[in-house]
């Protein structure tokens, strides 16, 4: 059983209740594999995506997750409500709730937005993203589809590369993979990587050679092309030299390691093309995983008491 | 409160007695399989596919089912029902399918089951095994083979204990306290 109302981060879940996630979303996987994808266990029940940053993937991916879930589906993207008209988020999300929401699924620019909405509103809430805190339903789809292709989480080496310092992708797995007892370690520059992180319990290094050795799993974050602007690395050819992905780097990992990356992926950036497309990547799967992990938090969600 | 109502004999001759109706009732194994509901059905299942190959010799296909995706009491049980697998490894598309489920109670488990399998294909039809029917139907569904019938209050409880789960072969009625 999962203790609160609300999903809002991997920091606040238990090795408990993450477990019990995986294992509900490998129920739905298989769900999603038959000619019927559709299981009519929260019919009658009401989700709204309210969106107040742009997103295609983790939007639709939770659209079509509440779907086959039965439940009936509202998107609230910012530019066509009333918060351009000034109305407060409170206000907003309040309305939603009067609708007769069951589900909130928020994304927001600001971190703790969705903490503060779980406190004002019955609905659970699911943060979809809030600022550079957490990102916890990707942490979940990663951790699936790694125990997935790896049978076990523990003692694994994982290896997150690129932007730490701005990714709520990478500070939601670094909570979930150590509580799961993989050995998580940080590559990235200097200045991309949060001083003090290693109190978390990983290991930060400044050069791939060093950190990807005997990695089980690399996982690359998207970079940012606006960061280059405010100085964090000096140009994009620059970092693509020094942390990209590249055949040649990925040999220094384990020979059976996986590549995962959260999307949209700049090619050629941060990961060769020939990686992103070849036989150790698991890039796609993880899209299909995050629809069985996103149903499993509703189903799992719908069923704590209030 | 428990009483013994079957003990390992009484469940294994009715058992093999409902495996003999299945091949009866279906003139042989042709297009049959099992499908136990989990996770009592289960076990249960697998036992009646053993004694139907003792006496017909052949293998028919068992498969097993969840429900909880298709439970209609989501919103007012205390707990969210645990969720385990589905697996029925044969298409149930014009298959005579024969659930097997450990107790027939309210019929509300059957009648997610028949969705679940609705949802996986169109069988030519669907039978219900149970070993107990203890009666306090809410819909209308009747069992087609049934180990035997129990008359029971709605104060007490049914269960079936099996060596699949770790105990002896028993089914106990027990006062719920």
């Amino acid at each position: 059983m999962l203790k609160e109302k609300d999903l809002l981060g991997m920091k606040e879940l238990s090795v408990d209740e993450i477990n019990l996630i995986l294992d509900t979303a490998a129920a739905f996987k298989d769900v999603l594999g038959r000619d019927i994808k559709k299981v009519p266990t929260l019919r009658g029940k009401t989700a709204v995506n309210l969106f107040f940053e742009p997103s295609t993937r983790t939007r639709t991916s939770f659209e079509l997750a509440a779907k086959r879930l039965s439940l009936d589906v509202i998107n609230f993207s910012v530019p066509t409500s009333s918060v351009v008209k000034g109305e407060s988020l409170i206000d907003t999300a309040l309305t939603v709730q009067a609708l007769g929401a069951d589900f909130i699924v928020i994304r927001h620019s600001s971190a703790g937005v969705p903490h503060l909405l779980a406190k004002k509103l019955t609905a659970s809430v699911i943060n979809a993203g809030d600022g550079t805190n957490e990102h916890p339903t990707q942490a979940l789809l990663d951790a699936f589809t790694i125990k997935d292709k790896k049978g076990n989480i523990e003692g694994l080496y994982v290896v997150i590369v690129g932007d730490i310092l701005h990714s709520r992708v990478a500070k939601s797995n670094i909570y979930s993979l150590t509580k799961l007892g993989a050995q998580v370690r940080l590559i990235g520059p200097p200045t991309l990587i949060p001083k003090e992180v290693e109190e978390l319990g990983v290991k930060v290094f400044h050069h791939m050679e060093e950190g990807l050795k005997d990695a089980d799993v690399v996982m690359m974050l998207r970079i940012q092309m606006e960061r280059q602007s405010k100085g964090f690395f000096p140009s994009t050819e620059e970092y693509s030299k020094n942390w990209g992905l590249t055949p040649e780097r990925l040999c220094i990992a384990k020979h059976d390691a996986i590549v995962m990356h959260p999307g949209p992926m700049n090619r050629g950036i941060e990961i060769a093309s020939e990686i992103a497309d070849g036989p150790q990547s698991v890039i796609l799967e993880q899209v299909t995983n995050g629809l069985a992990v996103r149903m499993a938090v509703m189903y799992l969600l719908a069923g704590v008491r209030r | 409160m428990t009483k013994e109502l079957l003990n390992k004999d009484d469940i294994n001759r009715a058992l093999t007695r409902m495996a003999h109706e299945i091949i009866e009732k279906n003139k042989g194994t042709e297009k049959l399989c099992l499908v136990g509901i989990q996770r009592g059905g289960v076990h249960l299942a697998k036992r009646l596919a053993a004694k139907i190959k003792e006496t017909e010799r052949k293998d028919i296909p068992v498969g097993s089912l969840d429900i909880a995706f298709y439970r209609d009491d989501l919103n007012i049980r205390k707990e969210q029902p645990t969720v385990r697998r589905t697996e029925i490894p044969f298409e149930v598309t014009d298959m005579k399918i024969v659930l097997v489920d450990d107790v027939l109670f309210t019929g509300r488990s059957i009648r997610s089951a028949m969705d679940a399998v609705m949802d996986l294909g169109r069988p030519a039809a669907i039978q219900l095994a149970v070993l107990i029917d203890r009666g306090h139907r809410e819909l209308p569904i009747k069992a087609d083979y049934v180990g035997k019938n129990i008359p029971t209050s709605l104060a007490e409880n049914v269960e079936v204990e099996l060596k699949e789960g770790g105990l002896e072969d028993r089914v106990i009625l027990k006062k719920i306290a």
